[in-house]
């Protein structure tokens, strides 16, 4: 049965409390926190951790498509989804496609792919979502909004979740926007957004569906709604008949916040995280428009419930020590420019390492089974030449040899904390550590290794692999 | 294989005042080195038959050495090889004169650092995403992370080698840096990079050191006095950069080390240095690489050179005075310049012209010039120099 077969989740480590915002701008606060994408973080690289984690164990050469749905893409030309499908080491012979633009990008992306898998055109497909929305300072926005990425691994076989049925309506309503020069979302006076907008386009939508499909409210064991702050998402779930306590997915808006593209189906996975054989699910996405779509889970979902998903990032937190960290990781305060700030680029030296740099590919001697990074043509031991196989060490786990933490380095954060890292199953890696306080780091640390942003030069986004605690 | 020992000769040195020369230009260092080192050997500029100008990145040809000191259309030949330029410079000089290529050649080392701010990182041809957050304090901090780990040392240890060097860099009126600094001082510095601090760091400085070498039995054609040194050995081994890719390899010695020492010390004759050696001038960039050096030259056990800096082996009263001119750290690191002010202070002490440093009657000196970081490029050269 064609379906979702996997789930996988991501927010990031860092956490802003609403009391900080409020310290910031004056005023109180409720008590909340907001996820936030550290520095070097971006929608693509939340993607690929939430992609790794429904990934699991399965095959990365089974893929036959990758879909990004998010309103933050790095590039406004450029695709997003190709980057991604090369950190996942993904096979070149593809579709990759990125679903933008709208807030409802992510349940459009899932859509699509099933009827994509139903028209028999791939056998599997990843659809991931993320977003890494700023809003503006001292905006309502700025507390509501957070960041983080869900994922889903779509397949014609083996389901865990399939899909009874969909219903879509295309509205030009405006609530949210941005201009390709705006920072930040715009908006309209909330009653006018809220009560013409949003609550009465996802009634339509989804009483639309439980007429086509002759499905009560009752019929639903879980409801995943999108909404755009808590109250008004109450308010959709309540007049559409659902049991707010023992019905509705509880909403990200305290622990999170709205991740835009993503925030339907970052609920949805915390839906699936509860979920049992039998339960018909709810999701609703919101934006343009609106998509509600029929779920039914079956018992092969007990197979992938050791997926890292919300439950597993939820108890993952650091608390930011104030707004200006804050404000730093996402460029809203103009920093000192220091020695090295400006780093040289050679775009055919990105392209010639591309497995090396996005796929963290290294060599494996055939003559003494060496694992070199970055890959040697020559062999360090046996002195073999262009004798190796490429291998994928992005996967390994490993453990800090030695480290430094270093105040000199250019860096967008300091210090800068470098660590050598001998990976399982041979190998050696020297790269940064990340999402870590820098007394934390020690000889012996066990690390993972996490895909993210390293610099920008002549406009080009630079990613590479770095080292985190292993949590 | 034939040795390079006692083939090549000495004759002359130079070596500006190292520091913040604000007011003087790389030429002007560069004229300031070779005239010295012309009046010492005795010789008229003309007299220069080929010349070598060590630098990092200062000059780019052997035209930065031709222009200023008006060497017409000899051969000048520019050298680099990182820090270890210096000697580089020399290595190449030297073995052009044991075969006859040349008589009389002139080698200058100049650097200068301070006309650009702070360290100039990333402007250059280096991989756009491997390298991210490289700072050399940092990868040598990678190094003592480990040495601490290993074998016990710790940052007193480390301070007490910057005491050293400093208390040694008083006594010479050319050093960077002329002041006295406390162990409490040295561990209580700004973090550069953990475990790394202020006082572990060698300055960035201008400066200039030059050599004029020829054949032990020309010699006599250019100068009165006995007063020249001899070449007995000189080594380098230029490393496989792959320290940080292998999981074998322990940050807590280099191999380029062990090979460059090995390869001088036989062309020497030197079965242990400990005890043959009077002095030697090694390249403490940081601390924790003079700590290493200790082991890698086989002065001590590499566990051990933590008790014997303790002991005091190291300091100018001890068994194997190392850096009585300062070393890098007080003396400072104009990098093209620092090999041959390595060799212009084992040329003082053997020629008895170390003034209030002077060692008693010391007959054999080593240099020893390190360049790159552990880990990531290293290379390393070992020059052995008596009577």
């Amino acid at each position: 049965m064609f379906g979702i077969v996997s789930y996988g989740a991501y927010i990031p480590y860092y956490r802003l409390g609403w009391d900080e915002i409020a310290r910031a701008w004056g005023g109180t606060a409720p008590k909340g926190e907001k996820a936030v994408a550290n520095y070097d973080e971006d929608s693509t690289t939340m993607g690929v951790e939430a992609a790794i984690n429904c990934l699991g164990p399965v095959d990365r050469k089974e893929i036959d498509g990758l879909y990004f749905a998010t309103t933050t893409a790095p590039y406004r030309e450029k695709q997003s989804s190709s980057l991604m499908a090369a950190a996942l080491d993904l096979r070149e012979d593809i579709l990759t496609s990125d679903f933008t633009n709208s807030l409802r990008a992510g349940t459009i992306a899932i859509k699509t792919a099933l009827d994509v898998i139903k028209a028999g055109s791939a056998g599997k497909i990843l659809v991931v979502s993320a977003d890494c929305r700023i809003g503006a300072p001292k905006s309502q926005f700025e507390r509501l909004f957070g960041d983080g990425a869900a994922a889903f691994l779509l397949g014609s076989d083996n389901a865990a979740v399939s899909l009874e049925g969909s219903h879509s309506i295309s509205s030009e309503f405006m609530d949210v926007w941005r201009t390709g020069d705006d920072a930040f979302p715009r908006s309209w006076e909330e009653r006018f957004i809220i009560t013409e907008g949003y609550l009465k386009i996802i009634r339509r939508c989804v009483s639309g569906m439980m007429n086509t499909y002759h499905l009560n409210p009752d019929d639903f064991a879980r409801v995943v709604l999108y909404g755009p702050d808590p109250g008004s998402h109450a308010n959709a779930a309540r007049s559409l008949g659902f049991d707010l306590k023992g019905q509705v997915q509880p909403p990200l808006f305290a622990s999170v916040g709205n991740t835009g593209a993503a925030f339907s189906l970052m609920m949805f996975v915390s839906a699936l995280e509860e979920a049992k054989a039998g339960d018909r699910i709810l999701l609703a996405g919101y934006g343009d428009g609106c998509d509600a779509h029929v779920l039914k889970v079956n018992e092969n979902i007990e197979d992938i419930k050791d997926r890292r998903g919300v439950n597993y990032h939820l108890s993952l937190r650091r608390a930011l020590p104030g707004y200006d960290k804050y404000a730093g990781f996402r460029n809203l305060i103009a920093k000192e420019v220091g020695a090295g700030a400006s780093r040289a680029t050679f775009l055919p030296w990105l392209w010639r390492d591309r497995k090396q740099i996005l796929s963290l590919h290294g060599s494996r001697c055939n003559g003494c089974g060496t694992i070199s990074f970055p890959i040697q043509r020559v062999c360090e031991h046996c002195l073999k030449k262009d004798a190796f196989e490429e291998v994928r060490l992005s996967d390994k786990k490993g453990r800090v040899f030695t480290f430094n933490v270093d105040n000199l380095a250019p860096g967008a954060e300091s210090p800068v904390v470098i660590t050598i890292v001998d990976l399982e199953g041979g190998g050696r890696l020297r790269c940064e550590m990340t999402d870590c306080d820098p007394g934390e780091v020690k000889i012996g640390l066990d690390v993972e290794l996490t895909f993210r942003k390293m610099h920008d030069a002549r406009g080009i986004h630079h990613y590479f692999w770095k080292s985190r605690p292993l949590r | 294989m034939e040795s390079i020992r006692d083939k090549v000769a000495i004759i002359g040195m130079g070596c500006t005042k190292f520091g913040e020369r604000w007011d003087k230009s790389a030429n002007d260092l560069i004229i300031e080195a070779a005239y010295e080192a012309y009046e010492d050997a005795g010789i008229e500029p003309t007299d220069i038959q080929a010349a070598w100008a060590g630098t990092l990145q200062t000059g780019s040809s052997g035209v930065s050495l031709a222009a200023p000191l008006k060497l017409k259309n000899i051969p000048v030949t520019r050298v680099e090889n990182m820090c270890a330029t210096g000697t580089e410079a020399l290595r190449n000089a030297l073995f052009a004169v044991a075969c006859k290529a040349y008589d009389l050649v002139l080698v200058v080392g100049f650097e200068k650092l301070k006309d650009l701010g702070y360290a100039v990182l990333g402007g250059g041809y280096e991989h756009p995403v491997f390298n991210t957050g490289y700072s050399t304090p940092g990868t040598y901090a990678l190094a003592a992370t480990r040495y601490f780990e290993a074998y016990g040392a710790t940052k007193e240890t480390l301070a007490k080698i910057a005491v050293k060097n400093h208390h040694n860099g008083i006594l010479h009126p050319k050093a960077h840096f002329r002041r006295e600094i406390t162990v409490e001082q040295a561990m209580k510095a700004p973090i550069i990079g953990w475990p790394l601090g202020l006082f572990d760091c060698c300055p960035r400085t201008d400066g200039a050191a030059a050599a004029i070498i020829c054949r032990k039995e020309d010699v006599r054609k250019y100068k009165r006095q006995d007063d020249y040194i001899l070449v007995k050995g000189m080594g380098i081994a230029a490393g496989t950069a792959t320290g940080k890719s292998r999981t074998d390899y322990d940050y807590l010695h280099f191999d380029e080390n062990l090979s460059a020492s090995a390869q001088a010390y036989e062309q020497a004759g030197i079965d242990n240095p400990l005890n043959e050696l009077d002095l030697a001038i090694v390249h403490d960039c940081f601390t924790i690489t003079e700590l290493i050096i200790y082991g890698d030259l086989g002065f001590c056990a590499a566990d051990k050179s933590k008790d014997y800096v303790d002991d005091g082996v190291f300091t100018m009263e001890g068994d194997l005075p190392v850096n009585t001119d300062g070393g890098l750290k007080a003396f400072g690191h104009p990098q093209g310049a620092s090999g041959l002010r390595m060799v212009y202070e084992v040329y003082n002490q053997l020629l008895g012209r170390a003034g209030p440093r002077q060692l008693k009657s010391p007959k054999l000196g080593l240099t020893h010039n390190l360049g790159g970081a552990p880990g990531v490029e290293v290379l390393a050269c070992v020059g052995i120099f008596g009577l």
